[in-house]
């Protein structure tokens, strides 16, 4: 299953925490959750990552090869009106940590670079996050629309576009 | 039938087959033939159309699963004669049930024009009657009857499989109407 | 180049949104040379309705029912879900008693959604006694539903800091009951299936995945489990009552069509362990105990994350919410999704009639694919 002789299967929170802050130093920073209830995360199973767009990709990188983060869970838009963000959340089989990526992308230039080359997993998703808030994904083999009829050429998730019964 | 009678109509092309048949209906209209032939047959033609109502294999959304389970063993359809049938030309009755989407709806229309007449549309749940719980979409229609002509209303979110059975014996009711005044010699 | 084009063999068939098989409503677009499928191209969107953005259009307990319609044969999970990534929000905890219900109504959902997926395999493969047999233990269950929930289908059960009632009279015999009949039929259909060599043979050796792939492409669920990932969020990730529960996991090397099914028919097995456990458990907590907690009707700013294990696969909610009564973003992560975007590598190299076959075993609910 590791055909890298350095991947670590079973990487602990501080490992995780230790080695990404070794490898990419101020452009990733950690957020500790405040909430004391919840079993996941009193339990250690969740980590909270900010990250610069630049690095985004040799983060998910390392993390795919070094630390067997083996699944791209999903990748989400959320448009606040100021500045779009993409956040992702991936998954390690062996120890079930989750780790939650969150980057900031500023309105005036919509472009991220597409981890779809890392986890073909992620391809869908980003489609659906282009065609939903028109985040273009740098590098995706197939960007087009998915869901919605091809014909259609607005982004109905921003906060732009109202519906029936919004103001 | 002995085709030995009529020699002709074996080695006839399309338009003339069309134009003595034709001419033959017209003698028998004017003989008054087509009344009684009506009478005699349009009871039968009613109980035959609506004992065996086959609707197509169409299933879009939760409607769907119980339509499925509207064919178990509880609450059997076959009983009131629902065959499914995969090919839109060998149905009577395109049965939406589940939201409908603009994608779908030139879909929706091309099934309903392949369907032969005399065809029939039952909108299963409230998602078909009226857009459902979706109505501020962007991209559902809000209704089936925007898209074809309604004869059957089934109300439920999911509808329970009794209220389909039940819809469709109100169809019944509607298919009874139309083939017991006669429609023998009708295009 | 043009001309080489023109005249090859292959052409693309679409296997359009209506179709014989039974699962969904979608577009399979495969290239055909003869009967060998060379490449395929899955088309989704026929059931968009863009149910995230009009969650922001509602308030918490209105995204309830919305959830069930989500995936709407595993309804319960998906409010599940969405009550656990509220109750994330406001980080309470749910009361015990509400834990194992919750745990049990997970259960029969998860059973009732396996018979018809097992229903449906049998009408794609030609099987017709299957759909009769499966559906009529599927109504067992339902009845069940009707008694805990109310409704068959889309259950709305579980609330915000809860359940919505607790368990009526006489529930323990009823479900006891229908859970021993349940397991000895399960072993009929078995053996109708199993004993079949058409059942099997058609199901064996097609739709390869290698363990590598399937972590990539993203794939979860039994559909994971049946090609060698050791993996279950109820046992990893326990939320709820899971952590403590004994059961198994079943997992199968082989990464074959033959079993993920297998590997489906197992988890019903454990499912009924599940649920009589929880039923053991249930008589020992004392009948007046809370099952509900109040919740204030604004959930606090912040962004929140939940996981469950739906029944065919990871299910995931990513809550931003605002202080309001409305969620600002709610982002639904569904497993058939990337289920059917691995599609296209998993009819390679089949014949057309292997599709059904291939299809059945992801389990496809266009309801959560689409949203």
């Amino acid at each position: 299953m590791s055909e890298d002789a350095n991947i670590i299967e079973k990487p602990s929170r501080d490992d995780i925490v230790s080695l990404v802050k070794a490898e990419f130093g101020g452009k990733v920073e950690f957020i500790e959750s405040t909430k004391k209830n919840i079993k996941a995360i009193n339990e250690g199973r969740r980590l909270f990552m900010k990250a610069d767009r630049e690095v985004l990709h040799d983060l998910a990188k390392y993390l795919h090869d070094k630390l067997n983060f083996e699944q791209a869970s999903s990748v989400a838009g959320v448009d606040w009106v100021d500045h779009m963000q993409v956040v992702y959340h991936l998954t390690n089989y062996c120890t079930s940590m989750v780790v939650e990526i969150t980057v900031d992308i500023p309105n005036d230039d919509l472009h991220i670079a597409s981890v779809s080359d890392i986890w073909e997993g992620a391809n869908w998703h980003e489609r659906e996050t282009y065609e939903l808030f028109g985040i273009v994904f740098d590098g995706h083999p197939k960007l087009e629309r998915l869901l919605t009829p091809k014909s259609y050429e607005f982004f109905p998730f921003r906060k732009s576009y109202k519906l029936r019964g919004q103001e | 039938m002995d085709m030995s009678l009529y020699p002709h109509a074996v080695a006839m092309s399309a338009d003339e087959f069309m134009s003595w048949s034709s001419a033959m209906i017209n003698e028998m209209l004017s003989a008054g033939t087509k009344r009684t032939v009506d009478k005699l047959t349009g009871p039968v033609w009613a109980w035959a159309m609506r004992n065996s109502m086959h609707p197509l294999h169409f299933g879009l959304a939760c409607c769907a699963i119980e339509m499925a389970a509207a064919s178990d063993t509880r609450y059997d359809a076959e009983r009131v004669g629902m065959i499914y049938r995969s090919s839109p030309r060998q149905t009577d009755i395109l049965l939406i049930n589940g939201w409908i989407s603009k994608k779908l709806r030139p879909d929706i229309r091309r099934l309903y024009e392949q369907i032969p007449a005399p065809k029939w549309v039952v909108a299963m749940g409230e998602c078909a009657i009226s857009g459902g719980p979706w109505y501020d979409s962007y991209n559902i229609v809000q209704g089936l009857d925007q898209i074809v002509p309604v004869d059957v209303y089934i109300p439920g979110c999911p509808i329970k499989p009794d209220a389909m059975i039940d819809g469709f014996m109100l169809l019944q009711k509607k298919i009874d109407a139309y083939f017991r005044r006669g429609v023998f010699m009708t295009d | 180049m043009a001309e080489e084009k023109m005249n090859s063999d292959k052409m693309w068939v679409t296997m359009g949104p209506q179709h014989p098989f039974s699962h969904g409503l979608w577009t399979l677009r495969v290239e055909v040379d003869g009967e060998i499928i060379t490449d395929a191209e899955p088309e989704v969107g026929y059931l968009h309705r863009g149910w995230e953005k009009e969650c922001e259009n509602r308030t918490y307990n209105k995204i309830i029912p919305m959830a069930d319609r989500l995936c709407y044969s595993a309804s319960m999970t998906w409010s599940h879900l969405f009550c656990k990534v509220a109750e994330e929000a406001l980080d309470i905890e749910v009361p015990e008693r509400a834990q194992y219900l919750r745990v049990v109504a997970d259960e029969i959902c998860r059973i009732q959604s396996h018979l018809m997926w097992l229903a449906a395999v049998g009408t794609d493969v030609g099987n017709l006694t299957i759909f009769l047999w499966a559906l009529r233990e599927r109504e067992f269950m339902l009845d069940l539903n009707v008694r805990l929930c109310g409704q068959r289908l889309t259950t709305n059960y579980p609330r915000i800091g809860g359940v919505r009632n607790d368990m009526p009279y006489y529930f323990e015999r009823d479900c006891m009951r229908a859970i021993e009949r349940f397991e000895k039929s399960l072993w009929d259909i078995i053996r109708l299936t199993d004993d079949s060599s058409i059942f099997v043979g058609r199901m064996k050796g097609i739709g390869y995945i290698t363990r590598k792939d399937v972590a990539n492409y993203g794939i979860t669920g039994p559909a994971m489990r049946g090609c060698g990932v050791d993996y279950d969020i109820r046992r990893d990730d326990p939320y709820d009552a899971y952590g403590e529960m004994e059961f198994e996991v079943p997992v199968l090397k082989e990464g074959d069509a033959y079993s993920r099914y297998m590997v489906r028919i197992e988890e019903m097995f454990q499912s009924c362990e599940i649920i009589r456990q929880a039923m053991k458990k249930l008589e020992s907590i004392p009948k007046n105990a809370p099952y509900r907690l109040k919740v204030p009707k604004c959930i606090p700013e912040g962004t929140h994350m939940a996981r469950i294990e739906d029944p065919r696969g990871e299910g995931l909610m990513y809550l931003v919410s605002d202080g309001t009564e409305s969620p600002y973003r709610l982002k639904v992560r569904s497993p058939v999704f990337v289920n059917v975007s691995a599609s296209k590598h998993m009819v390679q190299g089949v014949r057309i009639a292997d599709i059904p076959a291939i299809m059945a075993m992801i389990d496809m609910c266009l309801g959560e694919t689409d949203r």
